[in-house]
């Protein structure tokens, strides 16, 4: 750092954060700037730090459901579900869960993808100065709130997964609805395109800013559509699949450049997949069961890593044959990629540091745990 | 073909001449009937009441205030009413509601309480939003307002006042009809003139980045130091385009004087330019393609368009507050209606910059209107009046000032260096070599 202050002599240290329009939630980037251009740039993390891993321990398995929801606020149902995977995996119950269940956990799992997506574009928006984008992506997204509200009762942490399968059937008329909205939601994407990606000045604003290449992100360990916007084609629902992922058709979305405009665009193209996937799932759904009974012990070690909206979501549970966990680690696809920012930001200008942590898709609940 | 409705000297000088001479008058009466030690003072008083240079005093000083309330009171509220019920639009939403039905209280005041008995059961947002904006101002005036410890106190008060006095200072030199003008002479054919008044716009807008620089710096906070060094790049790169399109078109009109300019512009296309005279002459009215200088140029009216838009830090250029990197850039430290006076300014700026722009690319108050065989002094009333025709283009160019700062993001600094140096100075440059062409060359007569 001392050579970094010879080097740049009028270089000076700027806080964005802990409270600053930038952060989206509870964090500080220190960046050291020399006129407009950043030298050096540190994340300061840790502010929401709840200590879920440890409550866990103390919590009966199938009630940590609840720890998980609140992982990620805009993401409940795919951190529940990847935390009710590991667990099935430790209870050996997995070959068990009913192929309904199944397919519910997919419907679920990509509506809150394609709610959390939504979400990111919407904070994204007024990232790069563009409000309507923030006013026009809240709308669609309450569309999908209100499917997810439909299916599980509640807008948010909505306790959906569980331990065997998932809480409830869909209602009668959910295919029906869901068609409605991804019909209705695909013409709303084309106005989202021109207000975004047809944009002049949006793609000065992106192309070319805050590269990531496909080494670095390899190395720093960055998942998720932030990866398949360096080109690597990297899924977990493809590579490793679980649930009913294995029956369904789909590509997943890959870009390259691993600039800001890449992962812009691989999360569009994701929320296609994702609401062409609620449909296909909906299509093949079988009837029956959607939950078997889980024991309430369990002993031994399991993991099981799931396409979370922000990348690779890892659950350890370690259990000692009583009801509770020994043990649970969270691998948070956000706190890896976080260790990749300063790599990402080096030499870009101030303003594109708000545009370069927009386009990442931070979200600190998850990244703190 | 059009006439203007208000003569604002013309008017205030009236009325005052008749109070004050009808307070001399009095005097007069009273010193003439009083006894000795009275009178003479009395009469002398009445004498002071008639006097020529007391006439020009007031006349000037409310003129000035007519002036003021038009543009802050008036204008300031509608364009800021305007802006945000068609981002609203945008947004697809309803946007601001708060007007007279929310003032429930209204039907508490003694006997006029009455008439606003009905607003004390209406839901209180169904109003049209207009006055939503002054809410806004009383709460920021019920606000604290803050000095940060290490700021430098007074640059940071001055700071405002500076910004506020230099924006109000263009509107005495724009007109907003022939008679509607602070600065403002009749020359001898009975047209109104103001010979320099352009270069004072001019100089008038280029002294709020100056304000906007100490304010940045004087806050002592990083945030505002980058908020006003940006404003002080962007005035460099965004001042030399608009100067370099009015000289070109000062050059096409020969005249500094915002009056000469639109007047020039009444003219019809086919007479102006010898090549296109097979279009209708100005006899024809009002059914003429008018000599608006966009149409010979249309290079100079976007050019200043984009300065002018970058002059007023609208989004696409609002790099000095830029919300989302700098808090709120040179405001940040702000607070109460210190904030709500330099925030406020930016649409008196807004409506200066489209006042400039209607007078020198689009026709300023010309439009067609019919005579309806009154008059007021000795000009003619015509509907719909200069004024009108104005203020519809005036509020015109805005919303799509409006429409153009919701729908872009912003852009970088080195981007707006770059598209001011690089692109709108050549750009503006070869309108002037195209001014001079035409000049020189006879296209234009």
């Amino acid at each position: 750092m001392a050579q970094a202050g010879e080097q740049h002599g009028d270089a000076m240290w700027i806080n964005m954060g802990p409270q600053h329009p930038m952060t989206h939630g509870l964090w500080n980037l220190r960046v050291r700037v020399d006129g407009e251009t950043v030298v050096e740039a540190l994340p300061e993390i840790g502010y929401l730090h709840r200590g879920v891993e440890k409550i866990a321990e103390v919590r009966e398995f199938h009630k940590v459901v609840v720890l998980t929801d609140r992982l990620c606020y805009v993401s409940s149902i795919t951190w529940s579900h990847a935390y009710c995977l590991a667990v099935e995996e430790l209870m050996g119950i997995t070959d068990k869960i009913p192929a309904r269940g199944r397919y519910l956990r997919v419907v679920s799992n990509e509506l809150q993808r394609v709610a959390s997506h939504l979400m990111w574009l919407a904070a994204y928006g007024p990232d790069i100065g563009l409000l309507t984008g923030l006013l026009w992506a809240l709308r669609e997204r309450e569309l999908f709130l209100d499917l997810i509200q439909a299916l599980t009762g509640q807008r948010m942490n909505q306790n959906y997964p569980r331990v065997g399968g998932v809480r409830n059937d869909i209602p009668a008329t959910f295919p029906r609805d869901c068609e409605k909205v991804v019909r209705h939601f695909f013409k709303k994407l084309e106005e989202y395109e021109s207000l975004f990606e047809r944009n002049k000045t949006f793609r000065m604003r992106t192309e070319g800013v805050g590269v990531l290449s496909k080494e670095d992100a390899m190395a720093w360990g960055v998942t998720g559509p932030n990866l398949r916007a360096s080109g690597v084609d990297y899924d977990l629902r493809k590579l490793d699949p679980y649930d009913a992922y294995a029956e369904l058709k789909f590509e997943p979305a890959v870009a390259r450049g691993g600039d800001t405009l890449a992962r812009y665009l691989v999360r569009i193209e994701e929320m296609r997949t994702s609401c062409a996937l609620v449909l296909e799932a909906l299509k093949k759904i079988p009837a029956g069961p959607y939950r078997v009974k889980a024991p309430r012990r369990a002993e031994g070690q399991a993991f099981r890593r799931t396409e979370d909206a922000r990348g690779e979501a890892l659950f350890y549970v370690c259990g000692d044959g009583s009801d509770r966990p020994y043990r649970v680690k969270i691998r948070s696809p956000i706190f890896c990629t976080m260790s990749a920012v300063p790599t990402i930001m080096r030499g870009n200008k101030v303003a594109d540091v708000i545009s370069i942590m927009g386009s990442l898709d931070v979200c600190v609940g998850e990244m703190d745990k | 073909m059009s006439g203007h409705l208000i003569d604002l000297h013309y008017y205030v000088e009236s009325v005052l001449s008749f109070l004050l001479g009808f307070g001399r008058d009095q005097l007069h009466g009273i010193g003439t009937a009083s006894p000795a030690p009275l009178g003479g003072p009395l009469y002398g008083l009445g004498d002071l009441l008639g006097a020529e240079w007391l006439l020009v005093l007031l006349t000037w000083l409310l003129v000035v205030t007519v002036m003021v309330m038009w543009g802050t009171a008036v204008n300031l509220l509608v364009m800021m009413w305007i802006e945000r019920k068609f981002y609203s639009r945008l947004h697809d939403r309803v946007g601001i509601k708060i007007g007279l039905p929310s003032m429930g209280f209204l039907a508490t005041i003694p006997l006029l309480g009455g008439l606003f008995k009905n607003f004390v059961k209406r839901p209180s947002h169904l109003g049209t939003g207009f006055l939503q904006n002054v809410a806004d101002g009383v709460k920021l005036v019920q606000k604290e307002n803050l000095t940060p410890k290490s700021a430098d106190a007074f640059t940071f008060h001055v700071a405002p006042v500076l910004i506020a006095t230099s924006s109000l200072l263009v509107f005495a030199a724009i007109p907003f009809s022939e008679g509607f003008a602070v600065m403002r002479q009749v020359d001898l054919a009975g047209n109104s003139t103001n010979p320099l008044g352009i270069l004072f716009i001019l100089a008038a807008f280029g002294l709020a980045p100056i304000g906007i620089l100490i304010a940045g710096w004087s806050s002592n906070n990083k945030y505002t130091l980058i908020g006003g060094m940006r404003s002080a790049a962007m005035l460099m790169s965004y001042e030399i385009p608009i100067i370099l399109c009015i000289i070109a078109v000062v050059i096409l009109t020969g005249s500094l004087d915002p009056f000469e300019i639109v007047r020039q512009q009444t003219v019809s296309l086919g007479e102006a330019v010898p090549a296109l005279s097979l279009l209708p002459p100005t006899s024809s009215a009002p059914l003429y393609i008018p000599n608006w200088f966009i149409f010979p140029q249309i290079i100079g009216f976007i050019v200043f368009f984009v300065a002018i838009l970058a002059e007023q830090e609208r989004i696409p250029f609002d790099l000095p507050e830029a919300e989302a990197e700098l808090v709120e850039g040179w405001l940040t430290e702000y607070s109460g209606m210190r904030f709500g006076l330099v925030f406020g300014f930016k649409w008196l700026r807004a409506l200066a910059g489209s006042s400039l722009l209607v007078i020198l690319y689009l026709g300023g108050w010309t439009g067609p209107a019919i005579g309806t065989g009154l008059s007021i002094g000795q000009v003619g009333v015509f509907f719909p009046p200069q004024e009108l025709w104005f203020m519809l283009k005036v509020y015109g160019v805005f919303l799509v000032w409006v429409w153009i700062s919701w729908t872009f993001p912003r852009i970088r600094i080195d981007q707006i260096l770059h598209i001011g140096w690089k692109k709108l100075i050549p750009l503006s440059l070869v309108t002037i070599l195209l001014a001079i062409a035409m000049r020189g060359l006879g296209v234009y007569a």
